[in-house]
């Protein structure tokens, strides 16, 4: 399966430096869409996929993230719990019609996971949606650790 | 993956590994070619692992890459032993096709048809998310989806006749509302009458050739008739019952220790309860896809009576069929001489019932049931008929379209520095659309030479060429 060479990036704010960091990637495929997602760690890994599907659906920089919510979300194995994390997200979306800013892992255990997003509700005149994700897939994913972090392979039907 | 060769049309998937069944194919060699570059094939083989399957896991030759099950797979399944799965259906629940024939010629329309795709695009919602002018209390929505099309029609947005002119009379009886989800119910609320986005569409087109004269004739088709295709499905409220119960069965599958081959075949035993739950909801999503394309049937008749100023009575927008290409059904077939009673998952298939068939309406029992097959809006499209082959050999299923080539993505990169929206006019095809990347990703290019894939159906016998239709104008969502 051949990676393709867009890379999306947001930098990241470290104590000392600023610097840009691969948070995914696009892999092609006949697939609708298929993702590859990297994060330094387990909550990492959990907030770039959450990135990563709003950053392919919309411009994140012109959200401003104005509503919170506590998410608690629960899975069979570290796959299941990312499924149900994205589903849960992408209700937001196509349920709801919030788009999500930011999210954040406050606590991440076999398997389960809570997290605090902050979002805003879809306004047609801010907000341009530039990609359209209907419902994440089982289908070959993997959630594993790679290196010295974790990388997940996601495909979504769009 | 081997494939033996049976004939021109068909190719058989040995059984091997932990295949309870073989895998069968229809597909030319050239079409067999653009399989084996994808997954499709390893999928085929995947589905015949599952408990129950019978006979074959059936491939069209339409067949591209899905999630789980290949798109342009069926399936059938013990209704007594087997599974039944969300992802045998695919998300959107009861995406399928309905034609209507008029009275009227394309030299007639041609005129005035830039006005009439303007009328039809205003009165049509389409694109992703789009919402419609129906908006559903919470009873009306649970009617709904007990009643399909009935509560469309009953609500005057079409006529009888469509009814009984459409797959299982636009009902399938065994719909139960409270097995569908608050938050399913909650996308559905304002979304029927919508066209939504990607590969649905509204096309006017005209008949091109006739094949069949006599079932043309039965059917009502002419050449140079203008013609309306509908492509449209169960909009979010459909996404959400499969996603919903891809979840919970995902957990089943777990808890019951059912190994599988991709975690997107996720099932039930059709006689658990989680199992008759799923299809009891995917009953009433089927039915919201049938009332939804009837409302859009009746915005397209009243739109044409509006742009041509004309009497029903000489519009005579009569239908022709309505269709699903993702359901699963509670069938009767013949296995070894005997009838058995089955769960058939149609994955981007078409039933194709033959001749005489008891789910038939009156007009087309002698003809058997008329099949829709859409190709892509720069090609043709093609009214086809069941056949007893059908019944026979594939469940009585056919093909449903031209399937993918291109990923969308690929659709998109190829597309760059044209303009499809001009090339289809050059070839007289007018063309209007919602979503910023639709047409670029629903390009002709995108998909397999439709006339491919209908020589192989036919040419295999599961079902007969009727005629073509040739597009003139497309609202793409």
């Amino acid at each position: 399966m051949a990676a393709s060479g867009a890379v999306f990036q947001e930098s990241v704010k470290t104590p000392f430096i600023h610097m840009p960091r691969k948070r995914y990637e696009l892999i092609d495929h006949t697939a609708d869409l298929g993702l590859r997602i990297f994060g330094r760690d387990l909550p990492d890994l959990f907030e770039a996929a959450a990135f990563a599907v709003f950053d392919r659906i919309t411009d994140i920089g012109a959200l401003r993230g104005m509503e919170r919510r506590v998410l608690e979300i629960s899975g069979a194995d570290w796959p299941d719990l990312m499924v149900n994390w994205l589903r849960e997200l992408l209700y937001l979306w196509n349920g709801e019609r919030r788009l999500i800013k930011q999210a954040r892992i406050l606590t991440i255990q076999e398997y389960h996971l809570s997290a605090e997003i902050r979002y805003d509700p879809f306004d047609p005149d801010l907000h341009r949606i530039e990609e359209e994700i209907k419902a994440v897939t089982y289908h070959q994913i993997a959630v594993e650790p790679a290196g010295s972090g974790w990388e997940a392979r996601i495909i979504f039907d769009v | 993956m081997e494939l033996r060769k049976i004939d021109d049309f068909r190719w058989e998937l040995p059984q091997s590994g932990n295949m309870r069944v073989p895998g069968m194919v229809y597909a030319s060699h050239k079409l067999l070619k653009g399989m084996e570059q994808d997954e499709a094939l390893k999928q085929v083989a995947n589905v015949a692992t599952l408990p129950g399957i019978v006979k074959a896991s059936l491939a069209m030759p339409d067949m591209h890459w899905g999630y789980g099950f290949p798109i342009g797979g069926v399936a059938a399944f013990d209704w007594e032993t087997g599974v039944i799965s969300p992802g045998g259906v695919g998300y959107d629940i009861n995406c399928g096709v309905r034609l209507a024939a008029t009275q009227l010629t394309a030299s007639e329309i041609r005129p005035r048809l830039e006005d009439l795709i303007n009328a039809l695009y205003q009165s049509i919602p389409s694109g992703v998310g789009s919402t419609g002018q129906v908006k559903l209390s919470p009873s009306d929505e649970k009617s709904v989806l007990r009643h399909g099309s009935q509560w469309a029609v009953s609500r005057g947005f079409g006529e009888d006749a469509d009814l009984a002119r459409t797959e299982d009379n636009g009902c399938m009886t065994e719909a139960e509302a409270e097995a569908v989800s608050p938050r399913a119910l909650e996308r559905g609320r304002n979304q029927l009458g919508t066209l939504g986005s990607g590969n649905h569409f509204l096309e006017v087109g005209r008949v091109d050739e006739i094949y069949d004269p006599r079932i043309a004739e039965a059917f009502g088709l002419f050449v140079g008739q203008v013609t309306v295709l509908l492509h449209s499905g169960s909009r979010g409220l459909g996404y959400q019952v499969c996603d919903d119960f891809l979840a919970s069965m995902a957990r089943e599958v777990q808890k019951l220790g059912i190994q599988l081959p991709d975690r997107q075949l996720a099932c039930a035993m059709i006689q658990s309860e989680l199992g008759r739950k799923y299809f009891r909801a995917m009953a009433c999503a089927a039915n919201y896809a049938w009332a939804n394309r009837q409302i859009l049937l009746h915005h397209t008749r009243q739109a044409f009576l509006r742009v041509f100023e004309i009497s029903p009575r000489d519009l005579a927008m009569n239908q022709i069929y309505d269709v699903c290409h993702n359901v699963a059904k509670k069938e009767i077939h013949r296995i070894d001489g005997k009838p058995r009673t089955l769960c058939v998952h149609r994955k981007g298939a078409t039933r194709a019932f033959a001749p005489g068939h008891e789910s038939l309406c009156v007009e087309y029992q002698k003809t058997g049931q008329p099949v829709l097959v859409p190709g892509d809006m720069g090609t043709a499209s093609y009214v086809m008929v069941g056949t007893q082959k059908a019944m026979d050999e594939t469940f009585g299923s056919t093909c449903h379209g031209a399937g993918r080539v291109l990923s969308r993505k690929a659709a998109k990169k190829q597309s760059r520095g044209r303009s499809i929206n001009r090339e289809l006019e050059d070839q007289g095809i007018l063309v209007r659309w919602t979503g910023r990347s639709t047409l670029a990703e629903e390009m002709p290019d995108a998909y397999k030479d439709i006339s491919e894939v209908i020589e192989v159906v036919h040419g295999a016998g599961i079902s007969s060429k009727v005629a073509r239709l040739r597009p003139m104008a497309v609202i793409k969502g």
